[in-house]
């Protein structure tokens, strides 16, 4: 331990501790506007250097160690007149339009510039007016950067692909796509990951509630949603209420609210997808020869385009089954358009999803299949969502609970775990082996899936089957470590679940964002816990599952699922990574 | 008023002289990829602020061309801007008063020449080629991109051992390169910016002195693949150590007695002791590499039986011929060309120059290396003939200095026309042409040209060829690999052509360059070979290297090594230069910057661990 002064406070704290940390031990709060714990470090605003004594010059807390006796003033004139300074010249370089920006109220250089009582221009405004792409999942506007680099970083560092990169040098250095592409040329998955780490709104998902406002003010059209697991866990946040107060009941309510005519759940489709996702897993297992193991979940995706842009050789092990949005889609234009009696090109499906990567998947060529016309019309983030709320005036505080529309509103406890890493296999292998033995196993036999570990694996004996060796990754820097110890033998499962965000869906790129806090473990919790409290907890016993295949579908892995509900992986191009 | 005042600098002109300095050094310390036109640009508005304003062109044309240049780099130039600016440019040139237009004109128009695609990708595509590859600008400039910021905290921190193992991660050789490395790492050192670049390589040097022996990395599993590597020089050996410490079972053809190429053949013992270079052949071989000396490529062993008995060849044998002068008299007796020389000093054969008048022809660090060893051999007097000026050799200035200083005699300006022989068919004089400097060359070196005056008659027992390399093919005619310019061809990877499983590189490849060049083609070729075979061995020590702690750097001069006195170190092959000492080594190891960590280096991590 080192003991250190800050403040004329006595600070003691571990040896390789920066001061930044030393400070927040203390409660002695250093502003920053670059600093990202662990994954970018670099002390590239300047906003946090303090005064040491001894040493000459400012010294930037966050990427400088601590030394015992050190002594430092983190607000002297010395380092106010620098930040201050500083903060202009960021300020300069950025286009200050708050009013209609998406991240007013939730930007790290607003707040910045508050606290700092920033008033009138110091500098001459210096903007690029490079013209915007607003035709991607993702958009980056470079007026609003401020080169923090975090969005380099997160893309490299965790999730190891490098779609950003600092080009050009000197006083014209920009951040941008990286090798000088545009970004539907690149490997990228639309995670979000970089949105969700971006301080201000320098990238951003493109807004997509203009055509769902279209929709719902268009008589012809009748609108249905549906919101996945992990939307439930953090609808809500913006709004100040706590877990318990933000029920998927009241989200519901919000949602009747916002105009959509049906209101159902991607909990539903969750449960089916384990149907025939579990279904083809024990068709692919008691048929091993034929298969390329293991074989991986495709309801992710950003892990799909991952997947077919690094490694296109391992697509045929992708399970074929669609992600729960699709399936939900395809369901709703064909049994749900039957069944009331409508057109399904008078339906306008909205996904509520806590991911940008659902947009590009909604929009491609191989998910038309139930009319001809897209199955799901448009995807919609959870901050969209919020964006939604706030301009109907809608304040969730005062929301009755309500429930969800049926037939395709009732779900599991094994469904809303779908949100959480390992959820999905954790519900597949509750299904698996009641597909297997004809009995269930206790809900919580597999427990070994769940948590917060970026790579877990475990081994269950399933009666009649033998042992299914399972692995489960979150975060594509895991992913990738993962495939390439396949691929160098070193690992050999059966099963593997991919979710391309740390901690999944319930940490996805399209949840709102709370800058320095990673929320999927404390959001993953939610989902555990409405799990826990479900009266079903089989994706098989979902009554309205049941009646679908009854009424309709057959069977799972049956002809009409195999039209409806499965797809080929291969039919689409994806750009594969540049080296 | 007086009549005449004298000069007195005011204190705004001082100030602005130690400004000039300092841009100087800044210049220098420059890394690579940087944006040219953008560099261009801003050489171009500094060159704006020397005009008088008297004239037109300079006054306002420059102003012009830096506004054009602007819309180039802002995007919003068109391709029609790149014409104005070539024809502004040139009217520059041609109608300028005096140097102070014309030639900031001609930097755009040589920028316009050498980097148009630059020019054209910021107007097309509104894009930079332009970008820093490696973050450390010492790293960035080493071939074999050593991590020198690394190893110099630990030579701060006393761990040499740790020291040596970390540059073996990328350089097998770090005892020579520290005797005699051309060291371009310091070339560029941020250091620059502040005061001089710090002494890399002397610190190297102390690494290696303190180390003791240093045991190497285990090599990894055995693949049971085989390779051979013609030539046992530092490019050769490199791939070798690196090959078998990926588990590869390599063995080394060598056509001299004895290993270790130009370092024992070219670079004479007072630059690098033999029993430095023993031990770090000894060590090197060490991982386990089987070596065979005095083999002849062609004749003991054909190319084609080696290609047929290994699974991969890499093929390192240097520049080892001589280049001719060919002027008459050349083939006389006493007449030998540097590279015989140097051998046969190498092999211990050294010739008696007792009493003997030699003169050597040549103005690079081989004719330095011959004359300095001529006076080691006794000579009564050894002269330099080069048809520039001194300060158009070749050779590092420090040796040019060092073997005037041991009493070698530079008479430059003058072209060798004949040498003259006597009944017997000995050389007795070289007769040369006086010159004068004449103007510059395309490559920008002023070129000498005929002086109106006689020819000059040098007496000479000895005449040495210094004039140059070049590579030995004979052994590899039926080989069919492809020789331009006197060079093997290979591409970047060393691969050659479309031959399956043949790498070459070095000297061979490039013409004769650096030692530092040649372990870093040994270091490619052993990626790519191993690549090749069907791996993906990973280098990497495991070293770690301490995090950078706050630390005021205030100016500091550079702490250089001292030689022997000149006229002591004269008279033996001992190591001429002294290592650092203890206090020497730990303030200059001090004055790193970390390059490593601060600046960009944070950012981009500013070292690789593997390779």
């Amino acid at each position: 331990m080192v003991t250190l002064t800050i403040d004329k406070k006595q600070v003691t704290v571990p040896e390789n501790a920066t001061i930044l940390e030393a400070a927040r031990s203390a409660n002695i709060n250093i502003p920053t506007l670059c600093y990202l714990k662990d994954i970018n470090e670099i002390g590239a605003c300047r906003l946090c250097v303090v005064e040491v004594d001894g040493m000459e010059r400012l010294v930037p807390a966050c990427d400088n160690v601590v030394a015992d006796g050190m002594v430092v003033h983190t607000n002297s004139p010395k380092v106010r007149e620098a930040r201050r300074t500083n903060l202009r010249l960021i300020l300069s370089h950025h286009d200050v339009s708050c009013t209609n920006c998406t991240r007013s109220g939730n930007c790290v250089l607003q707040t910045l510039a508050n606290d700092f009582n920033m008033r009138g221009t110091h500098y001459p405004k210096k903007l690029r007016h490079e013209p915007i792409n607003y035709t991607a999942p993702l958009i980056r506007e470079n007026d609003k950067c401020v080169m923090c680099m975090r969005c380099i970083q997160i893309c490299e560092k965790v999730q190891s692909v490098k779609i950003w990169d600092l080009l050009g040098t000197g006083s014209r250095s920009v951040v941008e796509v990286s090798h000088n592409r545009h970004i539907q040329d690149t490997e990228c998955t639309y995670c979000g990951q970089c949105i969700t780490h971006c301080p201000t709104a320098a990238l951003r998902e493109r807004d997509d509630t203009g055509k769902v406002y279209d929709a719902i003010d268009d008589a012809d059209k009748i609108t249905v949603v549906q919101v996945a697991p992990a939307v439930r866990a953090a609808w809500a946040e913006q709004f100040g209420l706590s877990s318990e107060e933000a029920t998927p009941e009241r989200m519901v309510s919000a949602l009747r609210e916002v105009g959509f005519d049906y209101v159902f759940d991607t909990d539903f489709a969750a449960d089916l997808t384990i149907m025939e996702e579990g279904s083809e897993f024990i068709e692919r297992f008691t048929n091993k020869a034929e298969h390329s193991w293991p074989m991986f979940t495709s309801c992710c995706p950003g892990w799909v385009r991952f997947l077919k842009s690094q490694y296109p050789e391992l697509t045929e092990n992708l399970s074929t089954a669609k992600s729960p949005q699709q399936m939900f889609g395809a369901i709703t234009k064909s049994y749900f358009a039957e069944k009331i009696g409508v057109d399904p090109k008078k339906l306008f499906v909205v996904s509520v999803m806590p991911c940008v990567s659902k947009k590009s998947e909604c929009a491609l060529p191989t998910m038309k299949d139930a009319c001809g016309e897209p199955d799901v019309d448009v995807s919609i983030t959870t901050r969209e969502l919020n964006i939604m709320m706030r301009a109907n005036h809608i304040d969730p505080r005062f929301l009755e609970e309500q429930k969800f529309d049926s037939p395709l509103g009732a779900s599991t406890g094994a469904a809303v775990i779908f949100g959480a890493t390992g959820g999905v296999m954790d519900a597949a292998l509750r299904s698996a082996y009641y597909l297997i033995t004809g009995s269930n196993p206790d809900p919580d036999t597999f427990t070994a899936v769940r948590g917060m570990d970026g790579w877990k694996e475990a081994v269950f004996s399933i009666p009649g089957a033998g042992d299914v060796r399972v692995a489960v990754v979150s975060g594509l820097g895991n992913a990738r470590k993962l495939l390439e110890a396949l691929k160098r033998r070193e690992v050999a499962y059966d099963f593997v679940e991919v979710m391309a965000c740390p901690g999944g869906c319930a940490g996805g790129g399209g949840q709102p964002i709370h800058e320095g806090c990673e929320l999927a473990e404390q959001r993953g919790g939610v989902l555990w816990r409405l799990d826990k409290g479900e009266t079903i907890r089989f994706s098989h016993e979902n009554p309205e599952v049941a009646a679908l295949y009854r009424d309709f579908l057959g069977k799972p892995l049956g002809e009409k699922s195999h039209h409806l509900l499965h797809t080929d992986h291969t039919a689409w191009e994806m750009p594969t990574a540049v080296e | 008023m007086s009549r005449l005042d004298i000069m007195t600098p005011s204190r705004a002109q001082t100030v602005i002289d130690g400004l000039y300095r300092d841009v100087e050094r800044r210049i220098a310390a420059s890394p690579p990829g940087l944006c040219p036109v953008d560099l261009a640009m801003n050489f171009l508005n500094l060159c704006h602020a020397q005009t008088c304003g008297k004239c037109v062109p300079c006054r306002i044309g420059l102003g012009q061309l830096s506004a054009l240049m602007e819309s180039v780099l802002d995007g919003t130039a068109t391709m029609e801007t790149l014409a104005i600016i070539e024809r502004t440019a040139r009217v520059i040139v041609n109608s300028a008063d005096c140097a102070i237009g014309r030639d900031a004109a001609r930097l755009v128009l040589d920028g316009l020449a050498g980097f148009r695609d630059d020019y054209e990708e910021h107007i097309m595509h509104h894009r930079c080629l332009g970008g820093m590859q490696n973050p450390v600008p010492c790293v960035a400039l080493c071939p074999a991109g050593v991590d020198i910021p690394g190893y110099l905290v630990l030579v701060k921190y006393g761990r040499y051992a740790d020291a040596v193992r970390l540059i073996r991660k990328d350089n097998p050789f770090p005892s020579a390169c520290a005797y005699i490395c051309e060291h371009p790492c310091e070339a560029r050192c941020r250091r620059n910016m502040i005061d001089d670049a710090v002494n890399i390589r002397g610190l190297k040097r102390y690494a290696v002195d303190h180390a003791g022996i240093v045991p190497n990395h285990a090599c990894a599993e055995a693949t049971g693949k085989t390779v051979a590597v013609i030539g046992g020089g530092p490019g050769g050996l490199s791939a070798a150590y690196y090959l078998a410490l990926m588990g590869h079972k390599v063995s080394v053809y060598e056509k001299r007695r004895k290993l270790g190429g130009m370092l024992r053949y070219g670079i004479p013992a007072y630059r690098l002791p033999r029993e430095v270079l023993d031990e770090e052949i000894r060590s090197i071989l060490s991982v386990g590499i089987e070596v065979h000396t005095d083999v002849n490529i062609g004749e003991e062993i054909t190319f084609d039986e080696l290609k047929s008995q290994y699974d991969a060849l890499y093929i390192a044998i240097g520049a080892h011929t001589d280049k001719k002068t060919g002027i008459e008299g050349e083939d006389s007796e006493g007449v030998v060309s540097a590279v015989e020389l140097l051998r046969e000093i190498g092999d211990d054969n050294k010739p008696d120059f007792t009493g003997k008048e030699i003169v050597v022809i040549g103005g690079g660090n081989v004719a330095m290396d011959v004359c300095r060893s001529s006076i080691r051999l006794g000579a009564k007097k050894v002269s330099c003939v080069y048809r520039r000026r001194q300060s158009d050799m070749t050779a590092l200035p420090e040796e040019v200095e060092g073997a005037v200083a041991e009493g070698v005699e530079l008479v430059t300006l003058e072209a060798p026309v004949r040498i003259e022989t006597d009944e017997k068919n000995k050389a007795v004089a070289l007769w040369s042409q006086p010159q004068v400097i004449g103007e510059m060359d395309s490559a920008g070196r002023p070129r000498p040209k005929k002086a109106d005056c006689a020819q000059r008659r040098i007496a000479a027992d000895v005449i040495v060829v210094a004039i140059g390399q070049g590579i030995e093919t004979h052994g590899f005619e039926q080989s069919k690999i492809s020789v331009k310019r006197g060079t093997f061809v290979a591409q970047t990877s060393g691969q050659i052509g479309d031959m399956d499983g043949v790498f070459a590189g070095g000297d061979c490849v490039t013409g004769p360059a650096t030692v530092i060049r040649a372990i870093a083609a040994g270091k490619v070729a052993a990626a790519n070979i191993d690549e090749y075979l069907g791996y993906h061995h990973e280098i990497n020590v495991g070293v770690e290297i301490p995090t950078p702690r706050l630390n005021n750097k205030p100016p500091h001069g550079r702490i250089n090594t001292t030689e022997r006195e000149a006229c002591e170190r004269k008279h033996d092959f001992q190591c001429i230069e002294c290592g650092l000492t203890d206090e020497e080594a730990h303030e200059e190891a001090s004055r790193c910057l970390r390059c490593d960590h601060f600046g960009y280096g944070v950012f981009r991590g500013g070292r690789k661990g593997t390779w």
